[in-house]
This record gives C-alpha cells, sequence and structure tokens, in this order.
C-alpha cells in the first residue's frame, strides 16, 4: 500500500493539481482550477484522441489473431521446444525498442521488398508508399506490443487440461466445436489480460507514430510529449494525459463489463 | 515565480500529511549526486582547474579518432594542462535537453555539468539566460576570445557575450539525391513541385524552416511580424495538407534521403558534410538559407574558471583548425561544421586542405551572405509556437 502511495497516487495527484495551472512557463505557472484546460485539450485535439484509440484498438486486434494460433501452437504442439519457441517470441525484447521501430523504416521503405510486392501485387499504385501512413504505425504498433499479447495467452491456453479437449471430442463434438466451447472460454482469462496489455500502452505510444508515420498520423502521446517538452505547456499536457487514462479506465470498465469480471480472475463461469 | 512557491508549498504540506518525505527527498537526491559530480563548489570563480570538467554536447560534435575511438583535443587537452574531460554527447534537441535539466536548475541544483551547448534558433538558449540559469564566463581566462569571428560577437541573446561563446555554427537549406532527382535549388520546388510529392521532409525546428520560407516568399525572417508568419506558416500547412511534405523532422531525415525513401530535404549542411554519400548534395536554397549557431555556456553550478579555460582552448586557431578539419595522416576525423574562430581556416589548410576549401565548412563570404538569422523575439512568441507543433504534430 506504501508502494502504491509513494509511486503511483502521489505522482498522480502531483499531475492532477498541475494539469488544474494556468499560466506559462515564462511568468510561472499558479493552481487557479483552471479545468478550461481539459475542455481545450478535447476541443482541440479530438482527432489525435480518436485517432491513439483506434490504432491501439486494430493493433490490439490483429495482435489477438496473429498470437493467438502461434500461443495455441506452442501450448498444444510445442512439445519439448516450448522454451525455445517462448525466447524467439521475447527476443525482440532483448534489442532497445527504438532500434526495433527504426528497423521498421528499413522493412517498410519505398524501395523495399514489401512495398514493392505489394505494388506487384496492385494493392498498393505504383506511387503507393507505406512509410508515413496510418498503415505503418499500426504495423509498428502491432509488432512492438505482440508479446504482451502472445504471452499471457500462452499461459491461460496451457492451463487449459487436453482431457477436456478430449472428452468433447469424445462426446461427438467436433474439432471447432470443441475448440468453440472449450479451448477459447477457457483461454479468455488470457485473452482478456492479453488485449488489456497491449491496449493500454499502445495508445499512449509516440514512438511508432513519430518515426513510422507522417504529420496525419500523430497520436495523442506525440501532442502531450510536444506540449511537455516543446511548448513547456505543463498544465496541458498534464490533463491531456488525465483525458487519455479516463478514456482507457472507461474502456478497460466497459471491456470487463461486456465479458465478465469472472473471466479477468479465471473462474470458471 | 508563484508556480514554484506553490510547488514547493505543495510538496511541504503533502510530506507533512504523512508517507511521502521520500519524495522531495528522492529528488534532492539526485540534484546532490550530480551536483557532487563536479566536484567543486557551486559556481566558484577559483583560479586553479578542477580534476575533472564535465561536458555535455550534441552527437558527433567533436573531432575524433575513428580507429581508437578517442576524442584527440580532448586528450591534446588533458595532457598539456592536466584536466581531465568527462564529454557526454548526450544533447539530441534543445527542447528535450531543457525538458530534463530545468527541474533542477528551477530549484537552485547543479545538474553536475560544467559546459552545455543549446542553439540560437530555438528558444531555450533565451530562456536559460532569462531565468538566471547561467554563470557568467570568466573572460580573464578567455584571452583567445579575440578570436571570435565578428558577426558573432554581440547576439541579441547575449549582447556582449558575458554567457556564452559560439561552439559551431551551421546552415540549413535543401538537400537532394542525385539519383532520385534533378537538383532541388529552391523551396518554391520542394514545397510545390508535384515530382516531389510525398518525397520530401521539412525541419521541426520552426526557426529553421520559417527562415527558408519567408526568404522564398520575400519577407525577412530576421524581422517577423503576424503578415509574414502567416504566410510562411499557411505554405507549409499547405504543403502538409497535400501530403508534399511527408515528414516533419530532427535530423533523422538523413537515412531515408540517403536510402532513395526521400527524394529532397529541409537539411542541416553539416549532417550531409559527414555524411559524405557522394550522391547527396546540399544547398543555400536561391532566395537564401538560414545560419544557426550552437552556444557553449556554463550552466548553474558549473565551475566557471575550469569551463572558461576549456573555452579558451577551443578558441586557439590552431585547435580549432584541427578540430574542424581533422587530419588524415593522423586518422582524426572533423566536426565539418562552421567554426567561429578567426583564423582556423589557415590552420585548416595545413591539416586537411581538401576539407579546408568545403564550402559548406569553410563558407565563402558569399555564401555566409546569403544565409540569415530568424528573429529571437518569433521563437519565443506562445501563439506562433502552439500553431507551429500543433501543425507538427498532426
Amino acid at each position: 500500500m506504501l508502494w502504491l502511495a509513494i509511486f503511483f497516487v502521489v505522482p498522480l495527484g502531483f499531475l492532477a493539481y498541475q494539469s488544474l495551472q494556468s499560466g506559462n512557463f515564462d511568468v510561472g505557472y499558479a493552481f487557479t482550477w483552471a479545468w478550461g484546460n481539459y475542455w481545450s485539450a478535447i476541443r482541440d485535439y479530438r482527432p489525435q484522441f480518436v485517432r491513439s484509440i483506434e490504432y491501439a484498438g486494430i493493433a490490439t486486434a490483429i495482435a489477438l489473431v496473429v498470437s493467438y494460433p502461434v500461443a495455441y501452437f506452442i501450448a498444444f504442439r510445442g512439445g519439448r521446444w516450448k522454451n525455445l519457441l517462448l525466447l524467439l517470441i521475447v527476443a525482440p525484447f532483448f534489442v532497445t525498442y527504438l532500434i526495433r521501430t527504426l528497423a521498421w523504416q528499413t522493412i517498410l521503405a519505398d524501395h523495399g521488398f514489401v512495398v514493392n510486392t505489394l505494388q506487384h501485387l496492385q494493392i498498393l499504385g505504383s506511387g503507393g508508399r507505406l512509410l508515413a501512413t496510418g498503415t505503418a504505425v499500426v504495423a509498428g504498433i502491432t509488432y512492438n506490443f505482440l508479446p504482451f499479447m502472445a504471452l499471457p495467452l500462452y499461459v491461460s491456453l496451457e492451463q487449459v487440461d487436453p482431457r477436456l479437449i478430449e472428452a468433447a471430442e469424445d462426446l461427438y463434438a467436433n474439432k471447432i466445436r470443441a475448440f468453440l466451447r472449450v479451448t477459447l472460454p477457457l483461454s479468455l482469462p488470457g485473452v482478456i489480460a492479453g488485449t488489456l496489455l497491449t491496449f493500454i500502452p499502445a495508445a499512449g505510444d509516440f514512438i511508432n507514430a513519430q518515426l513510422l508515420g507522417g504529420p496525419d498520423n500523430h497520436m495523442i502521446g506525440n501532442v502531450i510529449e510536444s506540449k511537455f517538452l516543446e511548448l513547456t505547456d505543463y498544465p496541458a499536457a498534464a490533463a491531456m494525459s488525465f483525458i487519455l487514462m479516463a478514456a482507457i479506465l472507461a474502456f478497460v470498465a466497459i471491456y470487463t463489463l461486456v465479458v465478465g469480471t469472472e473471466q479477468l480472475t479465471g473462474t470458471p463461469t | 515565480m508563484t508556480d514554484r512557491i506553490t510547488r514547493k508549498t505543495f510538496i511541504r504540506r503533502a510530506a507533512a500529511s504523512g508517507s511521502l518525505l521520500t519524495v522531495p527527498g528522492l529528488l534532492a537526491a539526485c540534484g546532490g549526486g550530480g551536483g557532487g559530480g563536479g566536484g567543486t563548489s557551486s559556481g566558484a570563480t577559483t583560479q586553479q582547474l578542477a580534476k575533472t570538467l564535465h561536458f555535455s554536447n550534441w552527437t558527433l560534435y567533436m573531432d575524433v579518432n575513428k580507429k581508437k575511438h578517442t576524442f584527440p583535443s580532448l586528450i591534446a587537452f588533458q595532457q598539456k594542462y592536466g584536466m581531465h574531460v568527462d564529454y557526454v554527447e548526450d544533447i539530441n534537441d534543445n527542447a528535450g535537453f531543457f525538458g530534463k535539466i530545468q527541474g533542477q536548475l528551477s530549484r537552485g541544483q547543479s545538474i553536475g555539468r560544467d559546459i552545455i551547448v543549446l542553439t540560437d534558433n530555438d528558444r531555450y538558449l533565451g530562456l536559460m539566460l532569462e531565468k538566471g540559469w547561467a554563470e557568467k564566463l570568466d573572460k580573464s581566462a578567455i584571452p583567445n576570445m579575440k578570436n571570435l569571428v565578428d558577426v558573432q560577437k554581440h547576439p541579441s541573446f547575449d549582447p556582449n557575450r558575458d554567457y556564452t561563446l559560439p561552439w559551431q555554427s551551421g546552415m540549413t537549406g535543401i538537400a537532394y539525391n542525385d539519383t532520385q532527382t534533378d537538383p532541388v535549388l529552391s523551396v518554391d520546388e520542394l514545397l510545390e513541385s508535384p515530382k516531389l510529392k510525398g518525397k520530401i521532409t521539412c525541419l521541426n525546428s520552426m526557426g529553421d524552416a520559417l527562415t527558408l520560407v519567408m526568404l522564398s516568399n520575400g519577407d525577412d525572417p530576421a524581422k517577423v511580424t503576424d503578415k509574414s508568419f502567416n504566410a510562411a506558416f499557411n505554405r507549409v500547412k499547405k504543403a502538409a495538407d497535400n501530403h508534399q511534405i511527408r515528414q516533419f523532422t530532427g535530423n533523422d531525415y538523413a537515412p531515408p534521403l540517403a536510402r532513395g525513401d526521400l527524394t529532397a530535404a529541409m537539411s542541416w549542411s553539416g549532417d550531409i558534410a559527414q555524411l559524405g554519400n557522394p550522391h547527396l548534395h546540399w544547398n543555400v536554397p536561391k532566395d537564401g538559407g538560414a545560419i544557426w549557431t550552437d552556444n557553449m555556456l556554463i550552466p548553474t553550478g558549473g565551475n566557471v574558471y575550469s569551463a572558461s579555460f576549456y573555452m579558451n582552448y577551443v578558441y586557439d586557431p590552431k585547435v580549432q583548425g584541427l578540430m574542424e578539419a581533422g587530419d588524415p595522416k593522423r586518422d582524426i576525423t572533423g566536426i565539418y561544421y562552421i567554426p567561429p574562430v578567426k583564423g582556423a581556416g589557415e590552420w585548416a589548410k595545413k591539416f586537411n586542405p581538401p576539407v579546408a576549401k568545403n564550402q559548406l565548412i569553410f563558407p565563402s563570404a558569399e555564401t555566409l551572405d546569403s544565409v540569415h538569422i530568424f528573429d529571437n523575439a518569433a521563437l519565443n512568441n506562445e501563439k506562433y509556437l502552439t500553431e507551429w507543433n500543433n501543425l507538427i504534430s498532426g
């Protein structure tokens, strides 16, 4: 509790205090219950807020679709290679975040393999590109946060008792029905934990938008960064951080209400 | 000012209300640790060199022996005067570095550095002086200050050079990759040529970008008015809105330009000189370019005498000439920006003649006449800054 108080409540309280200040860096800031900071943040930066939620949502969905089969394979078919395969998922983490993202600049380069192939397949027009587009940003976020999705999925799939699936099949469920009725529900805690672990940091991310996006693809993280560092407008940046946090909390609340809290704790329904 | 009092009282009150005593303690500990590293009493002007000089600079901003991974001019300095230079290249942009140090400086703490380097085309250099966060130079220790080039003697932010001395200057212009395009020599082409659509970048530094655009508009970047600001701003905005501009960048435009993802870019002269890629060309735009200067200063608590003593060393034309041009015979690669020291060019010719002839490093008087400095007041105009930052962050 003390830990939480010192490292969470106090900084948060300070941030809240700062978000209600007015003034500027030259003359100093004063606490004036400046709720206007919140309204102007929402009014001026709605596109970036919406975009953050949108990019993070798409990236989370893709990460889920990609990770689920991988985690499933490792959990049920990994055998003695399990640890090695898990290591491979985590391996990119040994490289710093910035370098991993910069690597995508090379992967998606205008004259690179990916763009050339897509142009060849007529998916991209001849002048088309991926860098400095929303697609590149979503790709970067998906890649960077994929392990946050894959690992919780693996853990919950790992715990599924294979005898339950056998039992379902014995009771004349075909493979698909057995998956939908047994495996999938039992892995839901992993799905929920994974989506939250991916979505929450992704919504506040700014590196991917900065390095892989163009001027139209900036997320709220970029705005907060620029307010803090470039404009030294701390109250506005603090207010935006709060709004982002509130938006994420609201999302988490709705999400858990819809999917059911029991799933989060893993209690069988 | 009210801010600082209220913030302090807030922390104190918070601390008094229980459990939080460690927070200010931690902050103080961080500051104290850094300051202690300086090994000097705060801001003292003792006539004795410290054991170590702590120097924070921008990346790739010192002469270097690439084989041995050493900084020859710093080694020579240490051997001659016995003061070790703890040289760190930890400054990547003015705003980011200012953001890191302003907390400690505003509490009157030392940041554990004796020299830092900030650019005059951003607001933070002026802000440091305005807030009183810089120590006065010990000019008696810098007789070589007489070698400072004339144009740099009386800048608006420090009219008598009491607090700052230039480290290097650089020019802002246009770079292009000749495997991708014919020469791009004007801002008009850069921002409006359909052939370059989506293939160019604009610098995210307002002073740099708007100087170029204002010159192209026929306005004077040294005296910015609302009208000239709006004209230049709207032109950049239009180019961003119709996707002519692919990104707003710091110096991260260089790799994609070399790779050919970018055809042309608003660019800093030194970046291109350092890359040494034969396909990349840098020019002052047809209507003129920008010039900026990185300035050394001593942040609060730095060792004034030791820092001034080192500044004197780099203002020796022979030392500066070698630092700037390097010397292939001794495997020394130079800084390749523009030296602010008179006579450095003469020495450069002896050490490395090809570099001494390079217009990007030792520009002719004619080139220097075509580059301009951005209005200092506009850099601090809250309205301009906000508009600009909203533009570059989408």
